[in-house]
């Protein structure tokens, strides 16, 4: 969590990290880029995920309903976040000639990802059948 | 010795791996995705029940889709030199800023909407 509060200053002091160290390869920083527009990517299909469970799942529950809807919101805000979060990191990192940050957020993703799609499997099953 | 190695001569007029390319690709799939989850929220926004929430939520979503534009077209201009610039903090912080945008709008939609 601190990693995450220190990366946080740092979005909005660009200048403090083109400061530090070297200005990497071209091509090193355009592949973080991708990287981040890729987690983007990520953030906007759970969103848009929402969007869909909200609007075409509509004989779901209301309580069902805007609870899956707001959990894949809310995965999406997250993964935007940590998108911003890790390419600020990874740019720092870069210049520095540390490694590059180490996250545990994919794994986090992916099982949230998975317990969500067996809640909606089940719950479209259960509501098909009653 | 008439083979030519990476560091003889002046610099190539273009990245040997299309770097700069790639990336302006992968602005145009996140444009593509945004504008997709643009539609839906407008979607969503028509069928809005108190039309109050359904306008403020076509109104962030139009805003946030014209933010995206013009930062990915922005951006894909910036990347058009061999050796590019990497990307500013302000089109990155924009960029999620959109993502946000459209995830509030969800929000407000799928809770009063």
């Amino acid at each position: 969590m601190s990693d995450f509060l220190q990366g946080l200053r740092l979005w909005f002091a660009p200048r403090r990290i083109s400061e530090e160290g070297d200005t990497p390869d071209y091509r090193f920083s355009l592949a973080n880029e991708r990287t981040f527009l890729a987690w983007l990517r990520t953030a906007l299909a759970l969103v848009g995920g929402g969007f869909a469970v909200d609007q075409f799942l509509p004989d779901l529950r209301w309580g069902v309903r805007v609870g899956l809807a707001l959990a894949l919101i809310g995965a999406g805000v997250l993964c935007a976040v940590r998108a911003v979060n890790h390419w600020v990191r990874c740019e720092r990192a870069m210049r520095r000639g540390e490694d590059l940050p180490v996250s545990r957020f994919p794994v986090l993703l992916a099982l949230a990802v998975g317990v969500v799609s067996l809640t909606m499997a089940a719950v479209v099953a259960w509501e098909g059948a009653g | 010795m008439s083979g030519r190695g990476p560091g003889d001569g002046p610099a190539p007029a273009r990245d040997p791996g299309l770097q700069p390319e790639r990336t302006r690709l992968a602005w145009r799939r996140t444009t593509l995705t945004c504008t997709v989850v643009a539609v839906l929220a407008g979607r969503g926004a028509l069928r809005s029940d108190p039309a109050a929430v359904g306008g403020a939520a076509a109104a962030v979503t139009a805003a946030v889709w014209l933010c995206f534009l013009a930062v990915a077209h922005r951006r894909m201009r910036s990347t058009a030199p061999p050796r590019p610039a990497a990307l500013s903090h302000r089109a990155a912080l924009a960029a999620t800023g959109c993502v946000l945008g459209l995830a509030l709008a969800g929000c407000l939609m799928a809770v009063i909407g």
